[in-house]
């Protein structure tokens, strides 16, 4: 193999601070709108990032991972609008109570040898199951939604969660960092090597003496509890939660397509993913408006065909392929 | 009173499952057979209602009628739609396949709702209000008559499976795939005709659906769910346990419906659904998991 001045690991790590830097000084560079839909990027990264855990590392397809961003962001928001709980304290109760809803599923199904594609239906269920409970709870106000509080707010409050946007892109920005680093964390360590053995034959992996059970809950229960936040961020930065919209099936497919597209169980995929998927769609939008072409619906079209086209051309997804390309570790998975 | 509402509505519940079911049979035949599960069936479902509903404002054809007719059609897009585009994709992972189907049935949905809007549009027959009545049961002359063609619909497809040659052929496909290639078996061809046979069904249960409800392009992803929720309760592969599931999933949303608040129904079908996973996997009338 061919001796490069810098090597796959170092080139990646370039590569990542690079793009780290690029962000950090965006908010001088964009207008309000682009800012916006980096925001929406960098969103869609994170929670790529935390259902790529669960799919990506331990092979478990999660089809309803909405459940995890909606309970988290409805404990949060009703910590807040009812008793006036700081959200990051709320945060910190939306991390047990999102485990806990991903033990109760990982439960159930592994239990019972629920696995592929009943376990995905499984999950769509209990996903299905909250959007209707919660649309008739009114304690959470049904399907009246749930609103917090809206100001024009001139200075930022990072720990109250109140502020302008480019605070948001702050948080999320970090926020998708983390997820990556602690991503990074889990697939070299000892849990990590499990979760791989338990994706790539289960069986095996549990002849050679791994407690799969313990460690598909653990997949299950890390990943719920990664997506909580993002429940959180959408519940402050919207400022308002229906159940029709946050527990919709469409949240989940939202939530696994960037990983998908982007490379399924590499750590770049999901971000890469998130910006070859928002930016599409984004420039689709742009596209259309300009050619004067106001048509509901043909937006979600052209990304169809977009997802097709990547879908036959690229089964492994984008990083793979351009990893390879570039000369960098592939996708250091 | 109670009892007779009770009936009334059970019956009703169990009329419409039955197309439910025949809808349901579509997407378990083609998991059974072709090993993929097809995320854009409720959207194929719409198709149908929609080319049911056209054919009916502008040449007055009643879905009764036009039942045999709008399944060939899909049987026609479905056999294209598993030569042309998912057969590279049998021996892909499950998620590749997902998404291959997810982004099928967005570009469906999307499509229908720039042909037609988002409106809601309906089929009006003549006999839309008519109802018989039999003692104390009061049953709606649309439900029957849909019930009815969901079960001769079915019955076709049993005698297809169990007599013709292309039948067993199909049904050797699905319990030995390298089996089915030994004897040579046009295997390709078999899933094509395999896929097509489920679209008609869905072809026919959409056909039937526009006597019993309206049609936007919206519910395409609900139907799907509504299929996977009947087809897993009743047995994935299982064509008698989609059937059974269907009735029971139409027999408790209406019950739901009566009992509690309409809007909620379908959190008893997916009650129903962790129940059946949790205790029997592999569903009512299903064979063991392998």
């Amino acid at each position: 193999m061919k001796r490069r001045w810098i090597g796959g690991q170092s080139r990646n790590l370039v590569f990542l601070l690079g793009l780290l830097a690029a962000l950090l000084v965006a908010p001088w560079l964009v207008n309000d709108y682009l800012l916006t839909v980096l925001i929406v990027i960098l969103y869609s990264a994170y929670t790529g990032q935390a259902w790529n855990i669960m799919m990506g590392f331990a092979g478990q397809l999660s089809l309803g991972h909405a459940i995890y961003a909606g309970v988290g962001g409805y404990v949060a928001a009703v910590l807040f609008t009812r008793y006036g709980v700081n959200p990051w304290i709320g945060f910190l109760a939306a991390i047990p109570i999102c485990a806990a809803c991903g033990a109760v599923i990982g439960f159930l199904a592994f239990r019972f040898g629920v696995s592929g594609v009943y376990f995905a239906i499984l999950t769509i269920a209990f996903a299905e199951f909250a959007r209707i409970g919660f649309d008739h709870l009114d304690f959470v106000n049904a399907s009246a939604g749930l609103f917090l509080p809206v100001k024009q707010y001139t200075h930022n409050d990072l720990l109250r969660l109140r502020g302008t946007p480019t605070m948001f892109y702050y948080v999320i920005l970090a926020a998708a960092f983390a997820a990556l680093a602690l991503s990074r964390l889990l697939l070299h360590s000892r849990i990590g090597y499990f979760w791989l053995a338990i994706r790539e034959d289960e069986q095996a992996a549990r002849a050679a003496g791994i407690d799969t059970f313990r460690y598909k809950m653990y997949a299950v229960m890390i990943s719920a509890a990664v997506t909580s936040f993002a429940g959180v961020f959408y519940a402050f930065f919207y400022n308002n939660l229906f159940p029709e919209q946050v527990f919709n099936i469409s949240r989940s497919i939202e939530m696994i397509l960037p990983p998908i597209i982007g490379g399924i169980g590499t750590l770049f995929g999901p971000i890469l993913g998130a910006f070859v998927l928002t930016g599409l769609a984004e420039s689709v939008t742009s596209a259309l408006a300009a050619f004067g072409i106001d048509l509901p619906g043909a937006k979600q079209i052209f990304y169809g065909i977009c997802l097709l086209a990547v879908v036959i051309t690229l089964p492994e997804g984008i990083w793979p392929w351009l990893a390879r390309r570039l000369g960098v570790a592939e996708g250091e998975s | 009173m109670t009892f007779d509402v009770y009936l009334n509505v059970a019956v009703a519940g169990v009329l419409t499952g039955l197309v439910y079911g025949l809808m349901a049979l579509g997407l378990s035949v083609i998991f059974g057979v072709v090993r993929v599960v097809n995320f854009a069936h409720g959207e194929m479902m719409s198709i149908a209602m929609y080319i049911a509903v056209v054919l009916f404002s502008a040449l007055h054809l009643d879905p009764l009628v036009m039942l045999v007719p709008i399944a060939a059609v899909m049987f026609v897009f479905g056999y294209a739609l598993q030569a042309g585009l998912i057969n590279p994709f049998i021996t892909r992972p499950e998620h590749s396949q997902f998404l291959l189907v997810v982004a099928l049935a967005i570009i469906i949905v999307n499509a229908l709702l720039i042909l037609f809007g988002p409106d809601a549009q309906t089929v009006q027959t003549s006999y839309a209000y008519d109802s018989f009545a039999w003692g104390p049961l009061i049953v709606d002359a649309t439900k029957l008559f849909a019930g009815a063609a969901a079960i001769v619909f079915t019955a076709a497809l049993f005698v297809f499976f169990r007599v013709t040659l292309i039948g067993k052929a199909i049904r050797a496909c699905a319990d030995n795939y390298t089996g089915a290639l030994v004897v040579g078996l046009n295997v390709n061809r078999l899933y094509a005709l395999t896929f097509g046979i489920g679209a008609a069904c869905v072809g026919a249960a959409g056909t039937m659906m526009t006597l019993i409800t309206d049609v936007t392009p919206a519910l395409g992803p609900s139907y799907t769910l509504l299929a996977f929720v009947i087809v897993i309760t009743g047995g994935l592969g299982s064509m008698p346990g989609a059937l059974l599931g269907g009735i029971l999933i139409g027999f408790t949303e209406a019950m739901a419906g009566l009992l509690f608040v309409p809007s909620a129904k379908s959190m008893f079908s997916f009650a129903i659904l962790v129940l059946v996973l949790l205790l029997r996997p592999q569903g009512l009338l299903g064979r063991r998991l392998a």
